[in-house]
């Protein structure tokens, strides 16, 4: 591969019926990093993901990806890319050590028996291995899935919300393996509605709305352009206001007001906000604190920013 | 080609331990006729103006002929599932051929049916059907038997394809098992009204039902039938080979379309 970038799109449209699923989608994911496409749903990512793991072809636009065009080559595409998740279901009839070795034949990999005796230790699947894929575990469904599209080492691997639902054992395991396969080049693409999936696994973030990608960054540069977020808990539920009120000219922001938690809370980019600073201030107020914490925001608070700011 | 061959191979393995992991569908569809021969023989042949044995001798191919033609359903069934469960998705990431999936499937169904089709000739031969041919026209009438089978089950990975939907391929089982009423699999069609005869004689079942029963020695060639049944290994030949360049191609661009 001589382009540093994995994935490069330019302009990918497609259309069903009468709605647009991809207005014209400009995407790159370097070789060895991990993306985050995020967006929420109706945004168009799995189109997306399905364009690019060659399922659909796109009505317009062009994309290179593992360094073979999308609508030349496929068939070079697909010797070089992994597919998980929704994309791409093992075959739960078969069982996890049959799926493998199915893959591993498909891919021509040399001694497929052996890879996938591999990969069923490696995920932790040996033990279950000869029992039908069906009567997995969600976890163990899922570290099938990611082994079966990692029979061939893969150039780019789509990766749909890997961890979702995970018990923390199984999601620290596909997290490590994740990262170990980026450490060895292989470009991620990680769709997720889940902003906390992508924080802990992305590099870069792309955030989709209506067919198009609407900004890119990395997981810190998207909080940064929300500053600090402030928290504060009160006492007494009848000082919120008056919480409310100090954090408001503080802040210069809107606070938001949770009172099932006697939460306060606001975004700021006012970088002389200390917390000794807040507390005073408050205290002067007369509101008892239980709480309070200067903190960045999560993708979260990122994620409702900017579609309201859509919204609007 | 070899690499057709090859993952084609792949995907047979993969279908023969599907139905091996799973067998419940292929003993339902094989015990069925088998029933159907006990039933038909013996409580509707007593009302026939055929004496019972004669009955049962005409009975079997055209059971073996409506068993093939439940192909349909079965090809629709597992190509739906797989559409539908994301496994077709994951085969169409692979490095593979195009029609190896659906060769793969179509393949393994004739494996499956060589092996279903064993206990209904048993049956037959135990309550009275022989061949009464030569051995290599019964050879032919097997060969011919498959063939269709093969054709039956590329409409099936179409419409499962198609459809994706499990529920419609089941549906469609309730059709599949009217389509031999209106063939002469169960009774002669030179009885029928004319223009039902005209519509039972270019049934495909007809035509092959009439060149096993033919080859088998069981029964002839009815008088003044319609073209396929009156030339009936021709007419199954011109009906496979019809059906097959219609379904095959429709079949494997289906599946490397996808559904968008």
């Amino acid at each position: 591969m001589t382009s540093t970038y994995a994935v490069l799109s330019e302009g990918l449209r497609k259309r069903f019926g009468e709605v647009e699923a991809l207005r014209g989608l400009d995407l790159a994911v370097a070789r060895g990093t991990v993306c985050g496409l995020l967006g929420p749903n109706g945004a168009g990512k799995t189109t997306a993901v399905r364009l690019l793991a060659t399922l659909l072809r796109p009505d317009a636009g062009s994309a290179r990806v593992a360094g073979h065009d999308l609508l030349r080559a496929p068939a070079a595409v697909r010797r070089h890319i992994g597919v998980t998740g929704q994309y791409a279901s093992v075959d739960g009839d078969l069982t996890g050590r049959q799926n493998l070795r199915l893959f591993a034949r498909l891919h021509r990999v040399r001694g497929p028996a052996e890879r996938a005796g591999e990969l069923l230790d490696r995920f932790g699947l040996t033990e279950a291995a000869d029992r039908p894929a069906s009567t997995y575990s969600g976890g163990m469904r899922r570290r099938l899935d990611l082994a079966a599209s990692l029979v061939r080492r893969p150039d780019v691997l789509f990766l749909d919300e890997p961890t979702t639902g995970l018990d923390p054992a199984s999601r620290g395991r596909i997290r490590e393996a994740v990262r170990e396969l980026a450490a060895d080049g292989t470009a991620v693409l990680l769709t997720t509605q889940y902003l906390e999936e992508a924080d802990q696994l992305a590099d870069d973030i792309a955030l989709m709305d209506r067919g198009r990608i609407a900004h890119t960054g990395s997981p810190a540069q998207f909080k940064s352009v929300l500053g600090t977020h402030v928290e504060v808990v009160v006492g007494d539920v009848d000082t919120m206001v008056d919480a409310a009120a100090v954090l408001d000219r503080l802040t210069g922001a809107e606070p938001s007001l949770d009172r099932e938690r006697r939460a306060v809370g606001a975004l700021t980019r006012d970088a002389t906000l200390t917390l000794p600073r807040l507390v005073r201030e408050l205290d002067a107020a007369g509101v008892a604190l239980v709480d309070a914490s200067l903190r960045p925001p999560t993708l979260d608070d990122v994620f409702l920013r900017l579609t309201e700011e859509r919204a609007a | 080609m070899s690499a057709l061959v090859y993952d084609g191979g792949a995907m047979l393995g993969r279908q023969l331990r599907r139905v091996r992991n799973n067998p419940g569908l292929l003993i339902l569809t094989q015990t069925m006729p088998i029933s159907m021969l006990l039933f038909f023989g013996y409580v509707f042949g007593s009302a026939l103006a055929m004496p019972g044995e004669r009955y049962r001798s005409f009975l079997l191919p055209g059971l073996l002929v409506a068993t093939a033609a439940n192909g349909i359903m079965t090809g629709m069934f597992q190509a739906a599932q797989d559409a539908h469960r994301g496994v077709t998705d994951r085969f169409r990431t692979l490095p593979m051929s195009r029609a190896a999936a659906p060769l793969g499937q179509a393949v393994a169904d004739l494996v499956v049916t060589v092996l279903g089709t064993v206990p209904l000739l048993l049956t037959g031969l135990a309550v009275g059907w022989r061949i009464e041919g030569s051995a290599l026209e019964a050879a032919g009438a097997l060969g011919l038997l498959l063939l269709f089978r093969f054709a039956m089950t590329w409409i099936g990975v179409f419409l499962g394809l198609l459809t994706r939907s499990e529920e419609a391929a089941g549906q469609l089982g309730g059709a599949t098992f009217l389509l031999p009423l209106l063939s002469n699999a169960y009774i002669p069609a030179d009885g029928l009204p004319g223009w039902l005869r005209t519509v039972a004689e270019w049934n495909p079942i007809s035509a092959v039902t009439t060149a096993l029963r033919d080859l088998f020695g069981n029964a002839p060639v009815p008088d003044g039938a319609a073209w396929p049944v009156a030339h009936p290994v021709a007419g199954s030949l011109a009906w496979c080979a019809v059906l097959l360049a219609v379904f095959v191609p429709l079949a494997v661009r289906r599946y490397a379309r996808g559904e968008g």
